[in-house]
């Protein structure tokens, strides 16, 4: 068991200069005893740094790493309680599956009996008892993933596993029942776990706290709903989501022209929703409605007239695409996307819809394109 | 399933078999139409059938050097495998050093087989030679001229200095194809340096090891412009090897239709040997599951 706190920078150069040199910025984080964490995040933003970082094949060029009390900051992998599943399943070619798992066992000195018992153990969790006797280089993607997790669970002082996107060579089929094992085991060992993962969809269903990186930095930690709800920063917002949260610059929104409903006061009501400070306003794809308006009469105040420009069936929703209607000055394009139920009026190609940008789902971003009105709690300490 | 059947495509075979047939296979039929006849000139000559490989084969010398080339062959793997795997493992990744290792580890692989002979016959002299003169200086008697068993190591030494190199380019190419996490998998795992080899780079060099094996094999078992050049097949028979063999019967006595005869058998006896070798290698991975899982089975069982 292992709570483990990060105050780490790294990076791979010998004389960084700037925050481009940084793979990792510096920065504190704290992963809980028995949580099940996602890291998420493009290529090249720091997460399989940071892993290696916690497992010690890295070692940060500043600060420290603890697990629980003890700094292991200088300890070689082998020394820490940590386990590690790649990307790409390693077994040992000419083992079993019952060698392979035994392996870091007979490593460590332990005697061939306790070996046994543990590998059997192991083996029933990860269902690989049936072919505990078969080579290990002639199982599939999937069973040799689990080979791999199970060299690291076999150790009894295993505290962390950390997983380095592990399912992406695994048939879309099988990722599923290998992600549900994972949590089973999570639940029965309550391990914390660390999993690095581009997907979205794999960090937010396997999580219970999602750490999003962007070049080098943690951008925000959160639930998966939080992420949803509350993007600290545009990247959050318009990474997680499919497709992501639509922004919509705040000065298209004060010029007339893009307002429907001319009627009075309607334009300065607008600015009053408006928070100061605020460039962008970002609403996601599923909180934006439509408004139930013809151009130039509208039912609703606060409007904002755009054209619709593609409009694909997702089978259980549309995905709208419209255009908002330039500004005075003639902005640049706008495209915002809006998820519409199945049963939902669909507007036709080419018309002028009014989309209802103000709810209580709107968010606003400042010209550090972080959100305005959240407390900085949590999101960059 | 219902495949359509279309046979076109042996058509698309036809210019290889062409090619192979002008290049290769025609050749070789003369080699056997002079092993089943004697010809002493083109107007005249004799059916003889299967005299000439029986007049080989029954021939004291031959059997001599067939021994001597096994005992070469299996020497120059013994030794060129295990040096080539060590340097290659000793070898730098990355970096301006592994560009420079490659090309200083690849130089005798550049240099003529004639050369190689010429360098080591002044290489080994004791009067001018470096090694010669060396060896002479810490009081060895070396004379590869005069000495069989030093000109039989001599030769060996040879070849090791010439295509280790090989060897060693093979393996390396097949370490740097090991990707790093099978690397920190086991330092995960805390696995000791000897159990990395063991376990991880031995049987993903494999393929390449296989391929280094068989070329070895070959070009040492049909070794000739060396030995040539150095010893010339001497002192005595000592380094006659059955290329020379073969040189002296076809080219020396004249003798065309046993030569040709010993030239499919030669043939015959490097296919085999490839064969049998390729066959062993190849089941060197599962044969260790058999014991592996018999293993597992006695400790079952206990």
């Amino acid at each position: 068991m292992a709570r483990i706190q990060l105050d780490i920078a790294h990076s791979y150069r010998a004389n960084p200069r700037d925050d481009a040199d940084y793979a990792l910025l510096p920065m504190r984080q704290t992963f809980e005893d028995g949580g099940a964490y996602a890291l998420l995040g493009p290529s090249g933003c720091g997460k399989t740094t940071m892993l290696n970082i916690i497992s010690g094949l890295v070692a940060p060029s500043q600060g420290s790493i603890r697990f629980d009390q003890r700094d292991v900051t200088q300890l070689p992998p082998q020394q820490r309680n940590i386990a590690q599943v790649f990307q790409f399943p390693v077994v040992y070619d000419t083992m079993t599956v019952a060698q392979n798992l035994a392996f870091p066992l007979r490593n460590r000195g332990m005697d061939e009996a306790r070996a046994r018992a543990r590998v059997g153990v192991i083996a029933e969790m990860l269902d690989l008892s049936a072919q505990l006797d078969q080579r290990a280089a002639g199982l599939s993607a999937d069973q040799k993933q689990k080979i791999s997790l199970g060299r690291g669970l076999v150790r009894e002082d295993v505290g962390a596993v950390l997983f380095d996107e592990p399912l992406t060579v695994i048939d879309p089929h099988l990722k599923w029942q290998l992600r549900r094992k994972l949590k089973e085991i999570h639940r029965e060992l309550r391990l914390t776990l660390i999993y690095v993962t581009h997907d979205q969809v794999e960090a937010l269903t396997f999580a219970d706290s999602v750490l999003v990186m962007a070049r080098g930095r943690v951008i925000q930690s959160g639930s998966p709903s939080e992420l949803f709800e509350q993007p600290a920063h545009r990247f959050v917002g318009h990474f997680i989501g499919s497709p992501g949260m639509n922004f919509i610059p705040v000065n298209r929104l004060k010029h007339g022209g893009s307002v429907s409903g001319s009627g009075s006061g309607s334009v300065s009501s607008f600015d009053d929703l408006i928070p100061p400070g605020a460039i962008t306003l970002g609403i996601r794809p599923e909180y934006l409605g439509m408004g139930e308006s013809k151009p130039g009469e509208p039912s609703e105040m606060n409007l904002l007239a755009a054209k619709v420009q593609r409009i694909q069936d997702l089978g259980s929703s549309w995905l709208v695409s419209a255009q908002v209607e330039s500004g005075a000055e003639g902005g640049s394009d706008c495209l915002v996307r809006l998820r519409l139920a199945r049963d939902a009026a669909v507007p036709a190609l080419n018309q002028v819809v009014g989309l209802r940008v103000f709810g209580p789902h709107t968010r606003f971003y400042d010209a550090q394109e972080r959100l305005i009105g959240r407390e900085s709690e949590g999101a960059l300490r | 399933m219902i495949k359509p059947v279309n046979q076109k495509a042996w058509w698309l075979v036809l210019p290889v078999v062409i090619c192979v047939a002008f290049s290769a296979i025609l050749p070789l039929m003369t080699v056997v139409n002079y092993s089943v006849q004697d010809i002493i000139s083109p107007e005249r000559r004799v059916f003889v059938g299967t005299e000439w490989f029986v007049s080989v084969l029954r021939d004291e010398e031959l059997h001599s050097a067939m021994v001597r080339q096994l005992v070469y062959s299996f020497a120059v793997l013994a030794v060129e495998v295990p040096l080539g795997i060590a340097l290659a493992l000793a070898m730098p990744a990355a970096g301006w050093r592994a560009s420079a290792t490659l090309v200083l580890v690849a130089l005798s692989l550049l240099i003529p087989w004639n050369v190689v002979g010429t360098i080591w016959q002044i290489f080994g002299r004791s009067d001018i030679g470096l090694l010669g003169a060396a060896l002479q200086a810490i009081g060895l008697e070396y004379s590869y001229t005069g000495n069989p068993t030093h000109a039989w190591l001599t030769v060996l030494a040879m070849d090791v200095w010439h295509w280790t190199p090989l060897v060693a380019l093979l393996c390396y190419a097949g370490l740097r194809a090991i990707p790093d996490a099978f690397y920190q998998a086991a330092q995960i795992d805390g696995a000791s340096r000897l159990a990395v080899f063991r376990y991880i780079q031995l049987p993903k060099l494999r393929g390449v090891l296989m391929i280094a094996v068989l070329l070895r094999f070959m070009d040492s078992f049909m070794i000739y412009t060396e030995p040539f050049v150095l010893t010339g097949g001497g002192p005595g028979n000592a380094t006659t090897f059955l290329s020379q063999y073969l040189t002296q019967k076809a080219v020396g006595q004249f003798d065309l239709g046993p030569a040709a005869a010993f030239s499919l058998i030669y043939f015959l006896i490097i296919l085999l040997f490839c064969f049998v070798l390729y066959n062993w290698m190849q089941r060197v991975g599962t044969h260790s599951t058999g014991t592996a899982a018999s293993d597992a089975g006695e400790r079952g069982a206990v």
